[in-house]
């Protein structure tokens, strides 16, 4: 994004990173189970950095805790996440990455949907129908370049 | 000596014609120490093959005589050394193929400590004119800048005679070094030349030129490097010579801006924190030009970074500029350029405190903060400033009744901005003027529900009530009304302990508000639900003897409700400990000491505070005799942290006294508290006679224990040898080698063997409540290596010769050593342990697991090259554990597992496909804990070696 080319929204609003999750007695305690939560499923998507700012999806608030549904039992995660301007042609790859994180963090079992928050975006449904799409998906994790670009959304930004 | 000639001619023969290599040189050499022949002699005997046509036999002798002369140079005399000096800067105009030896030889030759006069300057310029440095190989440049630092040592005023000529030299024989070990010499050179006063004439911009071209630095060692040039050392003796001097400013602030403009991270890190360090050197006259240009850089650093570290580099440079600027003298006519940076911050980030969304207001605090915090003037300007435009922008807020949160951010910063104005400058605080409202907004606070605004208001009502003159004596009343209220009423733990804190250091300063308003309260309060909260807030606020005379009754009340039972065991003895520690708090520590002796040995209870109570104690200690012994315990404990110089009454007696109760009482906390105090004591105990007696009467005693094997008592006996064996090893006692060793020996022991084996973590790592340097305890540095350097092929050698049965006990106590190791000492020793670490992987003992993996995990951060050998061992072990039943092992089975996504791609790729199935695994895990450690573990190893990854 930096060879000259105008960024699409030059100036987002930022907002607040929430603190790490606290630690509570259940976790420590060996005997119980913790379910996978809302909080848990937030957590993994919320450093994925944007393809554009040097910033989290969580500051750009693109996605947010309470877009995130998970249903341990029935294996099923459904996340929405909410572009920054609603032209913003990154949106396939910003979904594209929450869904490739998603699928190398969680259990097979799950089923996982990645959908734009309805009437946030020109072209939801474009971008919500490829994003379902197992076969698109695979195809568009074959192409490297494409890859790298999710690859670098998905480092950690520590260094 | 005639023979002596011939046999040396023979072995320089043959050493030059290069039949024999080693056994040469070693004999001459030898010879020449042991018969003192003397070095001409030797080098007459070399005039053959020195004078030779060619340049082979030429190189051997030189090699041959610059080896004698390495192990030689301190008995050379003045005269000889004329003569070396002078052959030798000549043969730096011979044949490449000499050169290496030539400089070996001159090397020793400069670290003589009579070089005649002169000497230096002339071997400098035949170095400088006829040699080019960079043409030579990576040990020949390394040795050139060990003479030049050798030189600059001990020639330092013929040296500084060169004038820039030498700086010239310099510069030319550095100009494109590439290697970082000799990097690291050719920085410390430069750093001597500019610490050390040498002129750099015209040459300033040159010198500046050949250094900076590696700013910044940007450098990994390699995984194998022996060497361990870690890229830190390099980049703080490269900020060393460039920030070393005001001269190379106009150079180096340019760089700094431009390095900024940077997308590396560690680039602008470095380049801020280069900055900072200019602070310290600079004046206000090499800064001013470049304030601008520094200050828009740093703050667009600090506004858009996402990275925490880039944000803390650029709030100390900051600081480091202001304080730098306030630190300046100013001429009559100069303007002041402190009044000109900080109205550029002001005109900056005020702006932002007051824009209605507060978007870029933590950042401009911030930065706001760093300034002020730097010196007394800025505090003024910065505060004069913004606090009243603070206090203004929250007025409005709360009563248009704008977004709370919005509201409590604003309050926040205000505290913030406060607290770190009044810890700053302790006397005639700016902030008197705002002393009204600030009071106002701190008890506000105090009222909302959010704990983080809790604890922040307490912290600023503590400093607040630290300053003269900023708390009034009603705001003091209002004040420790809301410390009580919260006392009482909060439940969250870190907003009770601020308050718990604030409570006591406010009672310091006005005892008679806590008196008259706190402590009714909490005596209403005292036994109900919230007692354990009421008690420890008595006991933080009772520092005074006044406060004491009232919370004392209060607390012995509670102690007469714990004898007739109301309360749970445990909540009794912590009354007791924290009624105590309260005692402890307001006597002198002598005194002290001789009370809780006597309360020890013969339960004298008249000097406490209240006489009213003593039958009630009496019963106490007739009825709960065990529990008796236990504060009893936890008063001599207290005992070993009062500091040495504390004279211990009837010490032996009160030894005998431990002794026995550590080697007889049943109870677990009874017996270890006693061994505890004892090695306590023992540590401290001056050496001589006495304590030789203590030692010898009861290692006796501990041998009888041990020794048989169906006494009930081995397991205390055991204990207190645990104990006392630290106590010594921590003061290098030569003692303690036999009572460790009597620990190895038990290792073997069937039915101690375990407890043994954990009593080695006791042994090296830090004990939290006595023998540590907090208690005044003698403790020896590096005492952790040297158990492990005189013990570690013992411990090896009991493992291999060790029963099946018993072996995991072995590897339990080696892993526990290991892992209390320093880091570097754990990478050296790696690759001799590797081996028996992966050994006890596998052993079944999870306590054993886990503490070799959380040894592991540290070393594998920045793995020895021993490791690749071992790879495919580590990896089916540590695989295999990230499904062990115990969560602990899980957890740090996959952070290891983690780590060793970051060693080089090569190696680790071949296991991408088999740790990618393994760790789908554990992703399902039933604990979060060990699923978060999973997904950040395999989101990594996809990383590796996939496009955009690493």
């Amino acid at each position: 994004m930096s060879g000259g080319t105008r960024l699409e929204n030059a100036n987002p609003l930022i907002f607040q990173r929430s603190g790490e999750r606290l630690l509570t007695a259940t976790d420590e305690d060996e005997d119980l189970a913790d379910p996978i939560d809302d909080r848990e499923i937030f957590d993994l998507i919320r450093s994925i950095s944007d393809p554009e700012h040097p910033l989290s999806l969580e500051e750009l608030n693109v996605v947010e805790q309470m877009r995130v549904n998970v249903n341990d039992e029935e294996s099923t995660v459904s996340v929405e996440f909410t572009p920054t301007i609603p032209h913003c042609s990154m949106a396939t790859l910003i979904g594209l990455s929450i869904k490739v994180k998603l699928l190398r963090s969680l259990p097979d079992r799950f089923k996982i949907d990645v959908h734009i928050t309805p009437g946030t975006h020109a072209s939801e449904d474009a971008v919500n129908k490829q994003l379902a799409d197992k076969e698109r998906v695979a195809a568009a994790l074959e192409n490297s370049q494409l890859l790298e670009v999710v690859n670098q959304c998905l480092s950690t930004r520590t260094m | 000596m005639a023979a002596d000639n011939s046999v040396l001619l023979g072995l320089v023969e043959e050493f030059v014609s290069g039949q024999v290599d080693s056994k040469a040189a070693e004999t001459v050499t030898g010879s020449s120490e042991k018969s003192i022949v003397n070095v001409i002699h030797c080098f007459s005997s070399c005039r053959l093959s020195l004078t030779s046509s060619q340049p082979q036999t030429r190189g051997r002798g030189v090699q041959l005589l610059s080896q004698v002369l390495q192990e030689c140079y301190s008995s050379l005399s003045e005269k000889e050394l004329e003569v070396l000096l002078a052959f030798y800067e000549n043969r730096l105009k011979d044949h490449y193929v000499i050169i290496p030896h030539v400089l070996q030889g001159l090397k020793a030759l400069t670290e003589c400590s009579v070089l005649p006069p002169g000497s230096a300057v002339s071997i400098l310029r035949s170095i400088f004119q006829d040699l080019h440095v960079q043409s030579l190989m990576v040990a020949e440049r390394s040795c050139v800048y060990n003479i030049l630092i050798s030189l600059m040592e001990s020639k330092e005023e013929e040296l500084k005679g060169l004038g820039a000529d030498f700086i010239f030299g310099f510069v030319q024989s550095v100009d494109g070094e590439r290697d970082p070990r000799n990097l690291l010499l050719a920085f410390q050179v430069a750093r001597n030349i500019i610490h050390r006063g040498y002129g750099l004439g015209k040459f300033v911009e040159e010198l500046f030129e050949v250094m900076s071209c590696y700013f910044p630095i940007d450098f990994s060692p390699p995984p194998s490097d022996p060497h361990r040039i870690t890229q830190e050392e390099l980049v703080l003796s490269l900020r060393a010579v460039l920030t070393g001097t005001s001269q190379f400013a106009k150079f180096l602030l340019p760089l700094i801006i431009e390095k900024l403009d940077s997308d590396i991270q560690s680039a602008k890190v470095d380049s801020l924190q280069t900055l900072a360090a200019c602070g310290l050197t600079y004046s206000h006259k090499e800064l001013a030009e470049f304030l601008p240009g520094l200050w828009s850089s740093i703050r667009r650093e600090v506004f858009q970074t996402a990275s925490e570290r880039v944000e803390s580099a650029g709030l100390s440079a900051v600081s480091a500029l202001v304080s730098c600027l306030s630190r300046s003298v100013l001429s009559s006519d100069s303007e002041d350029v402190l009044q000109v940076f900080l109205s550029l911050v002001l005109k900056d980030c005020q702006h932002h405190l007051c824009e209605p969304d507060l978007k870029l207001v933590w950042p401009s605090a911030k930065l706001l903060q760093a300034a002020a915090g730097a010196s007394y003037r800025a505090s003024l300007i910065v505060s004069a400033a913004v606090i009243p435009a603070l206090l203004e922008q929250y007025n409005n807020r709360t009563q248009v009744r704008s977004c709370p949160s919005l509201t409590n951010i604003l309050r926040t910063v205000l505290m913030y901005f406060s607290l770190c104005l009044l810890h700053k400058h302790t006397e005639d605080s700016v902030l008197v003027a705002f002393q009204q409202s600030l009071c106002s907004v701190v008890f506000s606070a105090l009222t909302e529900s959010s704990a983080g605004l809790q604890v922040t208001a307490t912290g600023v009502l503590t400093a607040l009530g630290q300053q003269p003159g900023l708390l009034a004596q009603t705001d003091v009343e209002k004040a420790v009304d809301h410390l009580t209220r919260l006392i009482l009423e909060e439940d969250d733990t870190k907003v009770s302990l601020a308050v718990v804190e604030c409570s006591g250091s406010l009672a310091h300063l006005h005892p008679k508000a806590f008196i008259s308003r706190l402590i009714p309260r909490l005596k209403e309060e005292i036994l109900s639900a919230v007692r354990q909260r009421c008690v420890t807030a008595l006991a933080s606020v009772s520092s005074l003897p006044s406060v004491v005379q009232e919370s004392a009754p209060i607390l012995l009340q509670v102690l007469a409700s714990a004898h007739t039972g109301t309360h749970s065991f445990y909540s009794k003895i912590s009354f007791l400990i924290i009624f105590s520690t309260l005692l402890f708090s307001y006597r002198s520590a002598s005194r002290m000491a001789s009370q809780a002796v006597s309360l020890f040995l013969d339960g004298d209870v008249s000097f406490l505070p209240e006489n009213a109570f003593p039958s009630q104690i009496q019963l106490l200690q007739k009825h709960h005799l065990f529990e008796r012994k236990k504060q009893h315990l936890w008063d001599s404990s207290c005992h070993s942290f009062t500091s040495r110089q504390v004279e211990i009454p009837e010490i032996d007696r009160l030894l005998v006294q431990l002794e026995d109760l550590s080697c007889t009482c049943p109870h677990l906390f009874s017996y270890t508290s006693a061994a505890k105090c004892f090695a306590g004591l023992v540590n401290k105990r001056p050496a001589g006679e006495a304590l030789d007696a203590v030692l010898e009467r009861v290692m006796k005693r501990i041998s009888v224990e041990l020794e048989n094997v169906s006494s009930a008592q081995r397991t205390q006996a055991f204990t207190l040898l645990l104990w006392v064996s630290k106590a010594l090893l921590l003061r290098y006692h030569p003692l303690s080698t036999a009572l460790t060793d009597k620990l190895f020996a038990l290792l073997s022991d069937p039915a101690l063997g375990s407890q043994v084996a954990d009593g080695f973590c006791v042994l090296m790592s830090d004990s939290l409540d006595v023998l540590n340097r907090n208690c005044h305890a003698d403790v020896r540095i590096m005492y952790r290596q040297r158990f492990f350097a005189e013990n570690s092929t013992k411990l090896i050698q009991g493992f291999n010769s060790a029963e099946q049965e018993e072996k995991s006990c072995y590897l339990k106590a080696l892993s526990h050593i290991v892992s209390n190791l320093p880091r570097q000492i754990q990478l050296t020793e790696l690759p001799a342990l590797l081996p028996l670490l992966l050994e006890a992987l596998s052993c079944a003992d999870q306590a054993v697991q886990l503490s070799t993996l959380s040894c592991l995990q540290p070393v594998l951060l920045e793995p020895p090259a021993a490791i690749r050998n071992q790879l495919e061992a580590l990896f089916s072990r540590l695989l295999a554990l990230t499904t062990s039943p115990v969560m602990k092992v899980r957890i740090a089975s996959l952070q290891c597992v983690h780590a060793l996504s970051r060693l080089p791609e090569h190696m680790v790729l071949p296991f991408r496909a088999r740790v990618l199935k393994a760790l789908a695994v554990p992703l399902d895990d039933k604990k979060r804990l060990v699923r978060i450690k999973a997904m950040v573990a395999r989101g990594e190893w996809f990383l590796l070696g996939s496009p955009g990854g690493k």
